[in-house]
């Protein structure tokens, strides 16, 4: 717990580190961080050995909020809650259906509803103006118009700051015991509810907090990138956030965020050199995570530092 | 209600011979999926991937045939070449070098292999193929079109999407159907669906039987893509469509089920036509609609069997 958390603080200094000495990463950093958050709440669900196929939808959901309200209401910290509210707020809706499933069926019911939140999206056009995305007007913080240097900078402090947060209210969450009862799920879910636990209602509050993550990072997101477009929303994003779960190790908080910056540095950097390539060579990293070191980057981090998270 | 009937009737037909036809390709690819998933047990994302393979080999081996002078005859040759070429190449090789490692692995590593894989292929198509449309329409503009009677009026239709698409598809239902219950080889794979192990202890050499029907499913899927080329011009997303759309067949149908897979494509491809002429904005949005309607009322599919639950 110590060493995790001191590894996460070291982690922290290095990022900030590396925004400072080359300024450029910093917007990809700050992309990184948000969807890691992100995949703490695909981290909560694989800890009950369910996968969504279908979180980006929250992250759209957060995306799309910060997009529409914006213009009418350009306050950044009022935003993020509210993206984080109504992703909370569908992912109960949703949540209420798809607990009553599971494995495949809970992925697939997943990526079915994504879907139809993409399509809606995409096809809404008077709405969304579809594939083109809206253009996010600009943001006041606390009241304050920056110029455009603080304001990356900013962004990157708040994606930062609410990434510890999250980071460390999940690590929290998983050693609580609704969190152990998470993995109850996964072993056997029948023992579970012979002790008097509901296996729906413990699915459903980590799937409402992992939905209230998605629609965090989406904002973020948006805020950062200053443009949305249903793609976020796509099935392949939601793979994406799966992805980078397991690439990074699905035992940690730390995990995530290892994984999403390492994920985001690999596309930058292939895409950039191989333009047309930069999928494969992320599916190749994938398969070789996968196939040689299926503890993901944490597990050989904390193998190396004997930690044991 | 009559009224709007009279007005509509002549798009409602349209729509009706349009999900048909559209039907027809849903299977070809949910059919497959199903059947690997029955036997490996592996959701396989990329089978979309093998579709969109298929379609542009099918179009580029058209092009070529064409651009030799052959008849117009050797394009449906070059679709059947196609998803042979596509099956038995990619098939094995991914079978063999890819999802063997992984059997019994945890679901959710499972997936993402096949995930990886996926991303992998969509680049080897952009590679190959390049993003600019691809599109070869001879074997269906070769056939020409039929006037479908339609009440006073008639629907002049493409007796390719009329006949050739439903027809390939119940011949492969029925074919699957008849392999499966009354060949050897038919029956095996029934049997490692139904128990691998027990299957194993009679003597069936379950890897093999695992690479044969990776290989068939991989055929389907490609040949679902080489039939779906003449009516479409192909462009680089189009196997993460197909993919998801027959993962929504597939679960509404229920796992496994093959004759589940044809009624529920029936009903998704109907759905989706009436949609693309009545309310266009909900086109993609139907099939899922129908999915989680169903998985309300029959959470294991509408003819999936309801395991029991372990202790």
């Amino acid at each position: 717990m110590i060493a995790e958390g001191l590894i996460a603080l070291v982690g922290a200094g290095v990022l900030l580190a590396v925004a400072i000495a080359v300024p450029w990463l910093k917007f990809v950093l700050t992309i990184a961080l948000a969807k890691g958050i992100a995949v703490l709440g695909i981290l909560l669900l694989l800890r009950a050995g369910q996968v969504s196929f279908g979180h980006a939808m929250f992250l759209a959901t957060g995306a799309y909020t910060v997009a529409f309200l914006a213009p009418a209401m350009p306050e950044a910290l009022l935003l993020i809650p509210l993206g984080g509210l109504f992703a909370g707020l569908l992912g109960l809706l949703v949540g209420l259906f798809v607990v009553r499933y599971r494995d495949i069926f809970f992925g697939m019911l997943n990526l079915a509803i994504s879907m139809v939140l993409y399509s809606l999206l995409e096809k809404l056009y008077h709405l969304t103006k579809g594939t083109d995305g809206i253009r996010v007007a600009r943001a006041t913080y606390a009241g304050f118009d920056l110029p455009r240097e603080t304001q990356e900078w900013l962004m990157f402090a708040i994606a930062l700051g609410l990434a510890a947060l999250f980071g460390t209210l999940v690590a929290a969450y998983l050693r609580s015991p609704m969190g152990r009862a998470l993995a109850g799920i996964k072993t056997r879910e029948t023992r579970l509810e012979f002790l008097g636990v509901s296996a729906r209602r413990v699915l459903l509050f980590a799937y409402v907090a992992s939905a209230v993550m998605g629609g965090i990072a989406g904002t973020l997101v948006a805020l950062t990138t200053r443009h949305v477009t249903p793609l976020l929303g796509y099935w392949t994003s939601s793979g994406e956030l799966v992805f980078i779960a397991i690439l990074g190790g699905a035992g940690s908080a730390v995990g995530a965020f290892l994984g999403a910056v390492a994920f985001e540095l690999v596309r930058v950097y292939a895409a950039a050199s191989v333009a047309d390539a930069w999928q494969m060579i992320l599916g190749g990293v994938l398969l070789l995570v996968i196939l040689f070191a299926p503890g993901g980057l944490w597990g050989i981090l904390a193998g190396r530092l004997k930690v044991r998270a | 209600m009559v009224g709007w009937l009279q007005d509509n009737g002549l798009l409602l037909g349209l729509a009706a011979l349009d999900g048909l036809a559209y039907a027809a390709l849903v299977f070809m690819v949910a059919v497959g999926l199903n059947l690997v998933f029955g036997v490996l047990r592996i959701v396989n994302v990329a089978h979309g991937s093998l579709f969109a393979i298929g379609a542009y080999t099918a179009a580029s081996l058209g092009l070529f045939f064409a651009s030799q002078g052959l008849p117009p005859l050797a394009g449906y040759f070059a679709l059947v070449l196609a998803a042979a070429l596509v099956g038995a190449l990619l098939g094995p090789l991914i079978e063999r070098f890819l999802l063997r490692r992984i059997y019994g692995h945890e679901e959710v590593l499972q997936l993402l292999v096949t995930f990886a894989l996926f991303m992998i292929l969509e680049d080897v198509q952009k590679l190959v193929w390049g993003v600019q449309p691809v599109s070869q329409d001879l074997p269906m503009t070769y056939l020409g079109t039929i006037d479908v009677p339609f009440g006073d009026d008639v629907i002049p239709f493409t007796k390719y999407q009329l006949f050739v698409l439903p027809g390939i598809a119940v011949a492969t239902l029925v074919g699957l159907a008849l392999f499966l219950r009354r060949t050897l080889a038919g029956r095996m794979i029934v049997a490692v669906t139904a128990d691998k192990e027990a299957a194993t202890a009679m003597g069936i050499d379950a890897t093999r039987i695992m690479l044969l029907t990776f290989t068939a499913g991989a055929a389907l899927a490609a040949l679902g893509g080489a039939l779906a080329s003449p009516t479409t011009s192909l462009v680089p997303g189009v196997g993460a469509q197909t993919i998801v759309l027959s993962f929504a067949v597939v679960a509404t149908a229920g796992l496994g089920q093959i004759e589940g897979a044809a009624l529920t494509s029936l009903m998704m491809g109907l759905g989706r036509s009436v949609a693309v002429y009545f309310a266009p904005e909900f086109e993609v949005v139907v099939p899922y609609l129908i999915m989680v309607a169903v998985l309300l009322v029959r959470p294991q599919g509408l003819f999936g069997v309801l395991e029991t639950r372990r202790v």
